[in-house]
């Protein structure tokens, strides 16, 4: 098992004919996802190396059974690309796109919530399944088929901590970036509550950062509904309030959304918290030794 | 994105909320020409980003124009902290504008809700404190309301709000008329916080945004190019106005370690373990997911162009960014650059063995290069130190 994405995806992707939405596309395929379609207005009855495009995200579902979406479309595009797709019919969609405008995000994040429909990012680097399915940026290379879940604000982190966990011999069950805006379509309870679900994942790393209260919310929910053991990393101890640090949501506001207050709230509920990604990763480490002893 | 106090008036007023009139200076005599045709009494604010501007010195009343030219005088040019250490903030502009005749002192604000996702609007009949005091010092006198993301805040909503605020009968539909005007600015501007402390009651029964804190989400200013041009000329910091020239995300620190990463979470925690191993970074710089060599070049000259720095650290994970791009960017600047100051590099990821391999045949002065990320956070604050 795994979560999101896996070998019953069937992958359309908004934006396969740009420069990046055809690099990564293709190399999702390359990994063994079931990519069946791209999405380009306009470019309808075109192929991209052997993959037809449509003109409209619907005539990938019912034409090619596309059950998730992946959204490359420049920023202003993105969320009518989202609201497309969820008009579809797909049951998840995973935005990829930088400096979607918040209010846009706001709207999108209601209208996937009524529909039923897993929204991930935007501003993320994707689901990746290990052995399974790759959708988004993640580069496969650093992660093997295992039994850690990850979730994360950050792709790049994700990846160090990942090769770190590869190092020490662990592998994942999926790693999710869920993206560092201040509005995402999945926030960490959401996916915690997937990894509980899935009987492969026995260990939970959870990557946060400063801005909002995510992390603080999803201490509440590990003590009160996560029964696997949890092991967290936290970003940006050195960040002075009032700056954006690179992501969107990466913001101390005020007194509120500071990494100690993050830390806190996840020791207060038993969580571990790595000072740095190497100790995070020797960290899982050891609660999995001590799972299996 | 925030606004400077007369930019979020500007931005209130074509919004039709009652803001007092006022005129924007730079220089002394400016000031005091504005304040002769304002009238007397007349304030001079300091237009800085921060908050408690009064208590630092930065508001004064004017009753004259031997008094206006003393605040002036005082305030342009001066530097103000802000309460939690921001700063400090050279003052290079004041607000003059007129007195205003007040009756009562509210707050009201529009916010995005990160947590519940949806707009927040708030009330309160407590003005002049800032929020968080209000919320603790008086929890029952701030009335909160979310807007229901499918429905709208109109004047039924906005009047149960005031009323449940406690506003004076009469003073009810104009400040329910003045909230449903602020949450429509905040929409159509793409705010994501429009504060106003304080709304002022006048005694004529006037509803005036006396101060503004406005922030407008950046991803959002290709729809408002008017706000754009503010933006630009917003970058007070010679490195932070250089980066933005490029392209480059960059934020100043007070320290001497400049510090590349690639991407936001990595850069941060880079940040992080160098302050543990017991160095003062000097900046953030995030190269981006997929940094080329271009990027490396100019992010090296933003560095390095900080008379602060005494050593940098370049900690890349390769994903989607090549290792070899990244060696070849750290050659071709180190070849533009002249660099002064040692330069630690640990490269991991993809494309790494031939990146240092570069690295290794260029065989560039004061490079040294680290496996791991907690190494290079230890080299480098030894090498900063030794240069101090």
């Amino acid at each position: 098992m795994s979560v999101i994405v896996d070998k019953d995806t069937k992958l359309v992707v908004s934006g396969l004919t740009g420069r990046e939405g055809r690099f990564h596309g293709l190399r999702n395929r390359d990994y063994g996802t079931d990519l069946v379609a791209g999405v380009t207005p306009g470019k309808g009855g075109e192929e991209v190396d052997g993959v037809p495009v449509f003109d409209k995200i619907s005539e990938a579902v019912t034409e090619r059974g596309a059950n998730t979406s992946m959204i490359f479309v420049p920023a202003r595009f993105a969320s009518s690309a989202i609201d497309e797709a969820i008009e579809a019919g797909v049951h998840t969609v995973i935005a990829i796109t930088e400096h979607v405008p918040v209010h846009d995000m706001q709207k999108a994040y209601w209208k996937a919530r009524e529909a039923g429909v897993r929204l991930i990012g935007p501003n993320c680097p994707g689901v990746l399944s290990p052995g399974k399915a790759n959708v988004g940026i993640i580069p496969a290379q650093f992660f093997d088929a295992g039994k850690i879940g990850v979730v994360s604000k950050s792709g790049t982190l994700t990846y160090q901590i990942g090769n770190e966990l590869k190092q020490a011999g662990l592998g994942n069950s999926s790693i999710v970036g869920i993206g560092g805006d201040p509005i995402v379509g999945s926030d960490f309870i959401d996916i915690l509550d997937l990894y509980e679900a899935d009987p492969e994942t026995e260990l939970i790393v959870m990557v946060g950062e400063i801005g909002g209260d995510a992390e603080e919310r999803a201490a509440e929910h590990i003590a009160a509904s996560i029964s696997k053991p949890v092991v967290a990393y936290i970003a940006g101890f050195t960040a002075p309030p009032g700056k954006q640090m690179g992501h969107a949501g990466a913001i101390i506001s005020g007194s509120s959304g500071t990494a100690e207050a993050k830390k806190t709230a996840l020791e207060a509920k038993g969580v571990a918290v790595g000072k740095s990604p190497t100790e995070t990763a020797q960290l899982a480490v050891e609660v999995l030794g001590q799972q299996s002893a | 994105m925030d606004l400077l106090e007369y930019q979020g008036k500007q931005l209130f007023a074509r919004h039709d909320v009652a803001v007092p009139s006022g005129k924007v200076a730079q220089e002394v005599e400016q000031a005091v020409a504005a304040a002769e045709e304002i009238g007397y009494p007349c304030a001079i604010k300091a237009q800085v980003l921060i908050g408690g501007r009064g208590k630092a010195g930065g508001i004064k009343i004017a009753k004259n124009a031997d008094e206006a030219r003393e605040a002036a005088e005082a305030i342009i040019g001066m530097d103000i902290s802000g309460p939690r250490g921001e700063g400090p903030f050279r003052v290079d502009q004041v607000w003059i504008e007129g007195g205003s005749d007040i009756e009562s002192e509210y707050y009201a604000s529009v916010i995005l809700d990160r947590s519940e996702k949806k707009t927040l609007v708030m009330l309160s009949t407590t003005g002049g404190m800032n929020v968080e005091e209000i919320a603790e010092k008086d929890p029952e006198a701030l009335v909160r309301r979310h807007v229901d993301p499918n429905g709208e805040f109109g004047v039924s909503e906005a009047t149960e709000l005031v009323e449940a605020a406690g506003v004076p009968a009469d003073h009810v539909p104009a400040t329910a008329d003045l909230l449903v005007k602020l949450h429509a600015a905040y929409e159509a501007e793409d705010a994501t916080l429009i504060e106003v402390n304080p709304l002022v009651v006048t005694k004529s029964g006037e509803i005036v945004a006396l101060d503004s804190k406005v922030t407008i989400d950046p991803s959002a200013l290709f729809r408002h190019p008017e706000l754009e041009e503010l933006s630009s000329a917003m970058h007070d910091d010679p490195q932070e106005a250089m980066a933005a020239e490029r392209g480059l995300t960059y934020v100043k620190l007070d320290g001497d370690i400049g510090i590349l990463g690639n991407g936001a979470g990595l850069c941060m925690s880079t940040l992080d373990v160098v302050a543990q191993a017991g160095g003062s970074p000097a900046n953030f710089l995030d190269a981006g997911g997929g940094s080329k060599a271009e990027a490396i070049v100019d992010a090296l000259e933003v560095i390095s162009s900080d008379p602060k720095v005494k050593a940098i650290l370049f900690n890349i994970f390769g994903g989607i960014t090549r290792c070899d791009e990244v060696a070849g960017g750290i050659i071709e600047a180190s070849k533009k650059v002249g660099l002064e100051v040692p330069l630690v590099v640990r490269l991991d990821g993809t494309n790494s063995e031939e990146g240092l391999a570069m690295l290794a045949d260029a065989g560039l002065e004061d490079l040294h290069v680290e496996g791991t990320m907690l190494g290079a956070a230890a080299k480098v604050v030894e090498l900063a130190e030794a240069g101090s």
